[in-house]
């Protein structure tokens, strides 16, 4: 075992440097979550609202961030937001704005899609009460939209998360990039240290999203039980 | 005289091109119980759910209260709370319990204190006899409870007027009889002005105080109601009183 390739993880600080990098990733993919999420809800309300004019604004955004490729995005927030609009974010935060605003985008979609199939004698009887819109959409629409819309919103979580493996190429120095780091510096003495580095980052990505993603499952099922009576 | 609460004045209403309503014309009296009949198709739900707001429509007048309404969404708002309005589909909020679904108008709309709302929320289940149901949610309920929870929730407003859209149809035969008797009993004992779309004939004759017949979107005739069943003024009610074989 002298030479066993898992070695690679446990020479020097290989393996904190690992966890570094994943922290990096989780903090990132976290924070866009929080803040896309959120922008999403409001988006996805208005996208809702009779006015023609917003509602082609909004499907232009949510069609920009969806059909662009997030690594085209990725790219074109760190080089051309400096060069054309003297805008200097350090790649964390540009990496942060990125994943904010397509998540942003995704949820719109996702919050939309819920709203609208919410039957409509609901929004009628919310109305034939008194209702105002904004009393409406906060106790009869939104709560009744969050779980028809729960699972997809946690299949985009887990997108999200693992979309994050893009990170590396504006040198946000996320767990893949590090990963690479240590498999090139460690090549000489393990020259199979690149399969357990990846093998442990596969791991570390399993972990976060597999529970994610059959949470979203569970609730589909139990959404579907419920609803079939 | 008795108080005018609704009064509509050559009310037009067109989808697109088609023409629904033709110069509807009539008025209500406080306390006076209106049945809108006619075949399926012509304009009962469609006039009724005029009179709230949850229609447009493109000429005429609604005159609430004495008061003309100007027809735009937050005047519509106001005059809601003094109109209930109950469905066909029974249409309680899935996401509330029982209590919280007649609690939302009184509370959020009309600013009631959380208790005084509770209690008369509670007084109007008593007389329902779902009073034990309260902290259920309406999954739990079957589907002529739940009407009445519907019809609790529009009474907790404290309206001046009430609108029943074939509130019946979609029942079972045997949950049908305890929700009439309750519309029975609110015109009866609360002497509630109300207008009342319904299919069923036998409990039109028994509570109507006049009955306005529908076909093609016009008002063929309106009639007392002790009288239109015994002789309808036209023959086109006549033909529709003897097909509904009641």
């Amino acid at each position: 075992m002298a030479h066993s390739g898992i070695n690679v993880l446990f020479e020097g600080r290989n393996l904190i440097r690992l966890f570094g990098g994943l922290w990096t990733t989780v903090e990132i993919a976290a924070v866009a979550l929080v803040l896309g999420l959120i922008l999403g809800v409001v988006l996805g309300v208005l996208r809702t609202f009779p006015s023609r004019l917003l509602r082609f604004v909004l499907r232009l955004y949510l069609e920009f961030f969806r059909i662009i490729p997030t690594v085209v995005l990725l790219f074109l927030f760190y080089y051309i937001l400096p060069k054309q609009m003297g805008v200097n974010l350090p790649a964390n935060q540009v990496a942060t704005l990125v994943f904010a605003l397509w998540t942003a985008a995704e949820m719109s979609d996702i919050v939309r899609g819920a709203l609208i199939s919410v039957p409509k004698h609901q929004r009628e009887s919310g109305m034939a009460i008194g209702l105002s819109r904004w009393q409406l959409y906060r106790y009869v629409l939104i709560p009744q939209a969050v779980s028809l819309e729960l699972p997809a919103t946690i299949n985009l979580v887990t997108r999200v998360i693992k979309t994050t493996s893009l990170l590396m190429l504006i040198s946000v120095m996320d767990v893949i990039n590090v990963g690479q780091q240590v498999v090139e510096a460690n090549n000489q003495k393990y020259p199979t240290g690149v399969f357990w580095v990846y093998g442990i980052i596969f791991v570390m990505y399993f972990v976060i999203d597999y529970p994610l993603s059959w949470w979203a499952k569970r609730m589909d099922k139990k959404r579907l039980e419920r609803a079939n009576g | 005289m008795a108080k005018e609460i609704v009064k509509v004045e050559h009310l037009e209403k067109f989808y697109q091109k088609r023409h629904v309503l033709h110069d509807i014309n009539f008025s209500v009296n406080e306390g006076e119980v209106v049945a809108l009949l006619g075949p399926s198709g012509s304009g009962k739900s469609t006039l009724i759910r005029c009179l709230n707001g949850l229609e447009p429509y493109q000429q005429g007048e609604v005159t609430f209260n004495g008061e003309k309404i100007v027809p735009a969404e937050k005047n519509w708002q106001k005059i809601r709370q003094k109109i209930g309005m109950v469905f066909q589909s029974y249409d309680l909020f899935p996401n509330l319990t029982v209590l919280d679904n007649i609690l939302l108008g009184p509370v959020k709309v009309q600013h009631q204190s959380k208790e005084a709302a509770t209690a008369s929320a509670e007084k109007l289940l008593d007389q329902v006899g779902l009073r034990e149901y309260e902290n259920a949610y309406p999954r739990q309920l079957s589907g002529g409870q739940k009407q009445r929870i519907a019809i609790v929730r529009a009474l907790a407003l404290n309206p001046e007027l009430m609108l029943f859209d074939e509130v019946t149809a979609s029942l079972d035969p045997e949950m049908v009889r305890g929700v009439l008797n309750i519309i029975s009993n609110l015109a009866q004992d609360s002497n509630m002005t109300m207008i009342v779309v319904t299919h069923e004939m036998n409990f039109a004759q028994q509570i109507a105080d006049r009955v306005l017949f529908l076909e093609d979107g016009k008002i063929l005739e309106q009639t007392k109601g002790s009288q239109f069943f015994e002789q309808p003024q036209t023959d086109r009610a006549k033909a529709f009183l003897d097909s509904m074989d009641f």
